[in-house]
């Protein structure tokens, strides 16, 4: 083919989705681990909290690492929305005539759920952010400038916690799929060993990120982390 | 065996078509799901209807010209091309649905025939290696290691039936793709036009309007032949390369 660019294959755009998506599991294991200082208590959690918009400093101002790190973030998801809206047109194109009957042999669930799946992680980040980071809504009516407070004034309403619980539910599945594809993406998994042992990771690890994520909530509404 | 069929009939590339439902009594077992058309054609052609239109050729699994999707599944139940199923793979009084590869990159051309001719332009781009043509040189004058001529050879067994298509939900080629890349790239031979081979294929590919893979491995348990989900794997790596070398 004639002025064929490699950078502009379908390939190059899964290449964009396997990167970005290795960039958000670093941020949610991290986040994760954050998370957990709420076992610690009050003072350890928000004092986690201040400690990372203190880092660098006096080098750098004060929150400039975080924002580094959001800017980061952000735009990791500029890529992976936009490779996953340009795949996901080309695959709808791919096949405008649908199946009478169509078998789905071979496929997990989690891999046919990558799309919505990724969508319903979208909508809970927007409502997560409003929740803990721009907006700060306390459901409760109780004061915002304390996170440890916040959360547990959050979690202690069910329907709350149902929301976070469902999206790990997807966190979980999207990773389950996401991390195994990431690595074939990337060419790991060239012999059926490797190919095994990508998909094992990939599963312990989103069970250990949904899991570890859901404990939090679980634990203020069991009554284990409480103000 | 008594069966119900349900088909789909377009008389051509242009009409619509839609699903048509026959009945078939006295099936045997040991036929092959295409000797089961053929007798179904027969009893079409004794009333003056026009027979179902489908692809074969070899009928023994080799060629790749056959190829339906039955009862949802590329091939029909069992890891085999439709030639060498056979209707011991049915129970009697079963409803069978047959319906053609839908990919918008294999048009429908007849009933359940469909154009395949993208994955000719595919290996137009670069399925092949670039030797001058003449006497056959001594085969033992490139050695290449055991275990890569075993998994070129492997992957070589791809006969290009489009049960991957078939079979994706995204409609993506990769597997295909996959297994001309690492059959190709295993060997020495291979390696002059390497970075060039992947890089066009992929872009014909994609001029095509195949979707683009997303690892759920639908493909390789659809594929007659077993081709491998890692010659995936080897695509991904070795588009990756061609991006390093500045292709």
């Amino acid at each position: 083919m004639k002025g064929a660019r490699a950078s502009r294959t379908t390939i190059a755009l899964k290449l964009g989705m396997a990167l970005s998506g290795i960039v958000f599991l670093g941020f949610v294991l991290a986040h994760m681990y954050g998370n957990l200082k709420a076992f610690a208590g009050h003072d350890a959690f928000n004092e986690y909290a201040e400690h990372l918009r203190e880092i660098g400093e006096p080098m750098l101002p004060h929150e400039g690492l975080l924002w580094i790190l959001r800017v980061g973030l952000i735009a990791a998801l500029v890529v992976h929305v936009y490779c996953a809206v340009v795949l996901w047109r080309r695959a709808a194109r791919a096949r405008t005539t649908k199946y009478v009957v169509k078998k789905q042999t071979g496929a997990t669930r989690a891999s046919l759920l990558m799309r919505w799946g990724g969508l319903t992680i979208l909508l809970f980040l927007v409502w997560h952010l409003l929740n803990f980071t721009i907006g700060k809504v306390n459901v409760q009516g109780g004061a915002t400038n304390d996170p440890y407070n916040l959360l547990v004034d959050t979690f202690d309403v069910w329907w709350l916690t149902l929301i976070y619980i469902v999206a790990m539910l997807a966190l979980g599945a999207h990773l389950h799929h996401g991390i195994w594809s990431a690595a074939q993406t990337l060419g790991w998994t060239g012999t059926a060993a490797k190919r095994q042992r990508a998909k094992t990771i990939g599963f312990v690890i989103a069970l250990i990120v949904s899991v570890g994520f859901s404990l939090v909530p679980l634990g203020v509404l069991a009554g284990i982390i409480t103000k | 065996m008594n069966l119900t069929l349900k088909i789909w009939r377009q008389p051509d590339a242009e009409s619509a078509g839609a699903m048509h439902t026959y009945q078939l009594s006295d099936v045997s077992p040991d036929m092959s799901f295409l000797e089961m058309l053929d007798v179904l054609n027969e009893q079409l052609n004794d009333k003056g209807e026009d027979p179902i239109a489908f692809d074969s050729d070899c009928r023994e699994g080799i060629c790749g010209a056959c190829g339906l999707m039955i009862n949802g599944d590329a091939h029909g139940p069992e890891v085999t091309t439709t030639c060498q199923l056979h209707m011991r793979s049915f129970t009697d009084g079963e409803t069978i649905t047959i319906e053609p590869w839908r990919s918008d990159a294999f048009p429908v051309l007849k009933d359940l025939v469909v154009d395949r001719s993208a994955f000719d332009r595919i290996i137009q781009q670069g399925g092949f290696i670039s030797v001058n043509t003449g006497s056959a040189p001594e085969a033992h004058s490139v050695p290449v290691p055991r275990d890569d001529a075993m998994r070129a050879f492997n992957v070589a067994t791809c006969i290009g039936c489009g049960a991957c298509v078939a079979a994706c939900p995204n409609g993506s080629a990769s597997l295909f793709m996959g297994a001309k890349i690492t059959h190709l790239g295993e060997l020495p031979q291979g390696q002059p036009e390497r970075d060039s081979r992947v890089v066009n294929m992929v872009a014909q590919h994609d001029h095509e309007g195949f979707g683009g893979c997303t690892n759920i491995g639908a493909c390789t348990a659809a594929c007659p032949k077993e081709i491998p989900l890692d010659v995936i794997s080897q695509l991904n790596k070795d588009l990756r390369t061609a991006i390093k070398h500045g292709h």
